[in-house]
């Protein structure tokens, strides 16, 4: 067991909170840098995806998560940013430039879909993005001379000022390091006073308000932070599958992404990472163990929905801090190994009241 | 002639759409949450049918009457097992749990050895007929969806407006505490109000199975009638179906007239433009908290 004694806010906000976190996280750290000369190429793609995805429920993370705005249309600013990345790179500009311009456009675009946000609460705001997602889906499909409609776009390498990433060991470094830098970012901008008006904003907007909290404002920034970040995410996306079309960012993509965060942990960042390692690794999983089951349930095309709709029904159920509450209690029960009683973590239950009075 | 032909199957349209959202809005009314899974409650019931009136061989009113009660006991059953553990909980938990009984509903279908995966025609007795009038051409399948939208709509008004049952459901969703210091067992009228919804969504996968087909993904449909239920307002009924209505016609015409591709979105421009300009819809109740 180990007491922290905290003599100082700096302390109090320090990222990471002890020598253990260093320890680990460090090792953690060393681990993803080795991989590309320790596993073979396949198992280095999946590692890939997972960064990518990583990015983008980070966004998620920070608006669903941390503001308490459900988007279920997320997939449409991964779109963005990708369309904007291939458009912009096969212009000729290069990768970094392209990058910003790709996390702007889409910080750009979630400002617009934040604007109704204000004046919408719960079902509605998720109904707006989901309206928004499926008109996002259909401009790609037919504004042809730009994305290339249906026919799909084709992504180029990306080139770091005349430095071309060819290959999948470089491209995976660059997304370890852009996915490190933004995982900063979000820890940090959590310990500021914006991500805990966020937090304010999620927990009450009411007495957010009466502290002082501009709700317009940080409502919106939650937006187009968390759309700047799908946006990346969807640039490295877009490079990494080097083929993009307008059903990639559909609806169920959206859900995906929105099932990534509920089963990693809504509200830890931490959730993000486990949720892309859930979704990444799920299919693989899946595709190993469908010989052994009987024919009509592995060969199912619905197989993996049946397998997701359980995974999340049970998390819901039974663990609804996610995949990252679970390792909490487990932490909890070592820490404290004899002590831990059944109650520590119980949910507090409310009676539900309408929203339709205000 | 033509904008009127239009206009009539923009309707027909639209109360399937319209159907489908007095699901949403029942279990809104009734518990102040939403399902995403109503699309896919639709696509089980017109399973169900399918399944009494080919493989059993019932008379079209026993399999359609099969299909319905089979609904609504399964909508029953799924709040008893997997939405009251959660009653409490955010809304949110509700609509993610919503989207996974989607999901599995849509991958146990696909399980089916025979029916699962292929696309089927319902066979009803209507199919295909058409009746003229005038310069009209009016299709039976699209003129039956209208009629029992109608009766079906001014039954659920009533059930709301006049039966004890239906107010109590009322009262539930507007403070389920207050509901339980009335004496009105909440859990009891949560777990009608979803059988009441599966059964409407089986009704509306009944109607919808002849004018496209019985698949598995048909369920996404649902999709479409979030926006009706949200032009029509969230609460309420005749909204439900009016907002349907509005979605439908506009999805016609835009089909005829705009460009190609402005059809698809025309649901959801409708809805954004509705949710900038009155977000509580053309039948919402703007309810102000007495102090």
């Amino acid at each position: 067991m180990r007491f922290i004694f905290k003599t100082d806010y700096a302390q109090d906000i320090r990222l990471a909170k002890h020598g253990g976190h260093t320890f680990w996280y460090g090792l953690l750290l060393l681990c993803l840098v080795a991989a590309p000369w320790a596993i073979d190429e396949y198992w280095l793609a999946q590692l890939t995806f997972i960064l990518i995805y990583a990015v983008a429920g980070l966004g998620l993370m920070l608006l669903a998560g941390f503001t308490g705005l459900f988007s279920i249309g997320h997939a449409a600013f991964l779109g963005v940013g990708a369309y904007t990345q291939g458009v912009f790179t096969s212009m000729g500009l290069p990768f970094p430039i392209a990058l910003a311009l790709a996390a702007s456009m889409s910080a750009a675009v979630g400002v617009v879909v934040g604007l109704p946000a204000l004046r919408l609460k719960g079902i509605y705001l998720g109904i707006a993005t989901i309206a928004f997602g499926f008109i996002v889906e259909e401009v790609f499909a037919r504004w042809d001379t730009v994305t290339g409609g249906n026919k799909g776009m084709h992504i180029k390498s990306p080139d770091l000022f005349g430095w071309k990433l060819e290959s999948a060991g470089e491209f995976y470094l660059l997304c370890l390091v852009i996915t490190v830098a933004a995982t900063l970012g979000i820890l940090n901008l959590l310990r500021s006073s914006t991500g805990r008006a966020f937090v304010a904003i999620r927990d009450s907007e009411i007495s957010a308000q009466s502290m002082g909290i501009n709700l317009a404002q940080y409502k919106t920034l939650s937006f187009a932070i968390s759309a700047a970040l799908a946006g990346i995410a969807g640039a490295l996306y877009a490079h990494k599958l080097r083929f993009i079309s307008p059903d990639q960012f559909g609806i169920l993509h959206s859900i995906d992404l929105l099932l990534m965060v509920v089963i990693g942990g809504l509200g830890s960042v931490h959730g993000a990472f486990l949720g892309a390692v859930f979704l990444i690794s799920a299919p693989q999983i899946i595709g190993l163990t469908k010989g052994y089951l009987p024919n009509f349930i592995g060969q199912a095309p619905g197989l993996q929905g049946l397998v997701y709709g359980l995974v999340l029904i049970a998390f819901v159920l039974f663990e609804p801090m996610g995949m990252y509450g679970r390792w909490l209690k487990v932490r909890t029960y070592l820490q404290i190994f004899p002590f831990y009683r059944k109650g520590m973590f119980k949910r507090q239950k409310s009676f539900q009241k309408s929203d339709r009075l205000r | 002639m033509l904008l009127l032909q239009l206009v009539i199957s923009g309707i027909a349209q639209g109360c399937i759409y319209g159907l489908i959202a007095l699901g949403f809005v029942l279990i809104y009314k009734g518990t102040e949450t939403v399902s995403f899974a109503q699309g896919d409650l639709m696509m089980l019931g017109a399973f169900g049918g399918l399944v009494c009136m080919t493989l059993l061989d019932f008379p079209f009113w026993l399999s359609v009457l099969c299909a319905i009660g089979g609904m609504g006991l399964f909508g029953f059953l799924v709040e008893r097992i997997v939405i009251r553990p959660i009653l409490g909980q955010p809304a949110f938990s509700i609509v993610m749990l919503t989207i996974g009984i989607g999901y599995v509903a849509r991958g146990l279908i696909t399980m089916i050895p025979v029916i699962g995966t292929e696309t089927h025609t319902l066979p009803v007795p209507y199919k295909d007929q058409i009746w003229k009038l005038g310069g009209l051409v009016l299709n039976v399948e699209q003129m039956v969806v209208i009629a029992v939208t109608a009766v079906l709509c001014a039954a659920l008004y009533a059930l709301f407006k006049y039966s004890k049952i239906g107010i109590a459901m009322q009262a539930s969703s507007q403070n389920q505490l207050a509901a339980y210091y009335m004496g009105i067992p909440v859990k009891r009228i949560n777990g009608l109000v979803w059988g009441l919804a599966a059964a409407v969504a089986a009704i509306a996968g009944l109607l919808l199975a002849p004018i496209t087909f019985v698949h598995a993904n048909m369920g996404f449909i649902g999709l479409k009638a979030f926006p009706a239920a949200v032009v029509g307002g969230f609460g309420s009924l005749p909204g439900a179906i009016v907002g349907g209505l509005v979605i439908g016609i506009v999805e016609s015409l835009a089909g005829f007239y705009a460009p190609e591709g402005v059809k698809d979105v025309a649901a959801y421009v409708v809805v954004l433009i509705m949710l900038m300009v009155k977000p509580n819809g053309l039948f919402g109740e703007r309810l102000r908290k007495k102090v």
